[in-house]
């Protein structure tokens, strides 16, 4: 016994190491499969509270292009309102809300840390449980399709963003609905592969990618991307698509998060025809 | 020594700021991404104590993570640099052996000492963070390539800070 002790302080610097190296890559593996990890997370308050105020330098130095992106996005909102349009029909039509029931909202949030040079890269916004945030919902900006919520705290939330080895757009062809998934390669941030496109399908380079009406997360019709190469090789089934991404990932500064008022509902009517199957 | 303490936690919290403000920030080419922070561990004492240096590359490590949404990967990398450290030591030891208050630079080592030291210890750190971060063996290549050039990034970047930062002292 006691030459046991002797040995193991013998080796007490291996022992340590062992002990807390297993410690950090318990964490990596935790933070893998489970959304909450609070403890060291950048929703930490501490860390986030630091990074918005560092982030708020570089917020101020691209004002300019933000406010460009901006009005742009206005003058577009704009030219949809009401008293823009010249009426055609003679009836007078209403719009009767036990018609239509809304199935998005949107809130706005600012990007106060995010990164693009990872494998698995990630946002942290300003938005939390407090504000009515849930993991799972979606996040896009005004060009396009940015990410998933991951964990959310109380004034913040981090977002898996599509450039990440786990994330999976399901996206369709603007023009002709046939549909595969996005997924990235992990080498630049503005490119993007597209996968499962059967060889029958017909497109060409810049043609729009949009999100599919299948996805519980992102309202249907929210650009992905652009074709900007593709290949068919000898026996392959399946096209190699390039993407162009629509969201630069390297200016976001604000997003919108989505709510889907209705994922709920769809998901436990899903749920329970899968377990209807299974009996 | 107080004098060597205070110099220790400055550069402590002077490498983390420039660390997580500016050089996380840094992408070139989508592929370096230099990690100063590690030069903390590097010019720590020779004759630190084992278990000191393996709860502060841990301690490190967390801070690290905390600021970069990258749970336990970076604290694994700083431990598992620090554990290899003092075989890394002995390994390219000089003749004659270290004396008793050597901390490693290269005002006291000399230029090729340094730059294999720091060589061999950040490739240890690089190869353990982008492996753990990518998790699989299917991207390997790709991700060795990474390895070598965010390894070759950062030791130019620490081997910059040495010469802009050490004072010359004299000699006994």
């Amino acid at each position: 016994m006691k030459r046991l002790f002797q040995l193991l302080w013998n080796n007490n610097f291996t022992l340590l190491f062992i002990f807390l190296w297993s410690i950090s890559i318990y964490l990596v593996v935790l933070n893998n499969r489970f959304q909450q990890v609070y403890v060291v997370n950048s929703s930490n308050r501490v860390a986030a509270s630091i990074l918005e105020s560092m982030h708020e330098v570089s917020e101020y130095l691209s004002l300019k292009e933000t406010n460009i992106s901006l009005s742009r996005e206005n003058a577009e909102l704009r030219s949809r309102l009401a008293s823009n349009f010249y009426t055609l029909s003679v009836s007078d039509s209403s719009i009767n809300d036990s018609l239509f029931l809304q199935q998005y909202t949107y809130m706005p949030a600012r990007v106060v840390n995010s990164t693009i040079n990872r494998r698995n890269n990630y946002l942290t916004l300003d938005k939390g449980s407090r504000h009515g945030i849930k993991p799972d919902m979606g996040v896009i900006s005004s060009d396009g399709v940015v990410g998933i919520v991951k964990d959310v705290s109380e004034h913040y939330c981090t977002v898996m963003s599509l450039l990440h080895k786990n994330s999976r757009v399901s996206a369709r062809f603007k023009k002709s609905n046939y549909f595969g998934s996005v997924v990235w390669n992990g080498e630049d941030s503005r490119e993007a592969e597209l996968l499962e496109v059967a060889k029958h399908v017909k497109f060409k380079k810049g043609d729009t990618l949009v999100t599919t009406v299948f996805s519980t997360v992102f309202p249907e019709g929210v650009p992905v991307g652009t074709v900007s190469g593709y290949e068919l090789k000898n026996d392959a089934n399946f096209f190699e698509i390039d993407l162009k991404l629509a969201t630069d990932y390297a200016r976001l500064t604000h997003v919108y998060i989505v709510k889907n008022l209705l994922k709920d509902e769809q998901r436990k009517l899903e749920m329970e025809s899968t377990t209807s199957d299974d009996n | 020594m107080i004098t060597e303490l205070i110099r220790y936690v400055i550069s402590f919290f002077a490498l983390l700021l420039i660390q997580v403000a500016v050089l996380n920030n840094i992408h070139l080419g989508g592929y370096i991404n230099p990690f100063i922070y590690v030069m903390f561990l590097l010019m720590l004492p020779v004759r630190m104590p084992g278990l000191l240096l393996l709860v502060l590359a841990f301690l490190l490590g967390l801070i690290i993570d905390m600021f970069s949404n990258t749970v336990g990967m970076h604290a694994a990398a700083c431990v598992f640099m620090a554990y290899a450290r003092p075989t890394v030591l002995k390994f390219i030891a000089p003749r004659d052996g270290y004396e008793t208050e050597s901390a490693p630079s290269v005002r006291e080592f000399g230029f090729n000492w340094y730059a294999i030291y720091a060589f061999i210890l950040v490739f240890l750190h690089h190869l353990m963070l982008f492996y753990i971060e990518v998790f699989r063996l299917s991207e390997f290549f790709p991700t060795m390539f990474r390895v070598v050039l965010s390894t070759i990034f950062t030791v130019a970047i620490v081997i910059m800070v040495q010469f802009l930062t050490d004072k010359p002292k004299l000699k006994k």
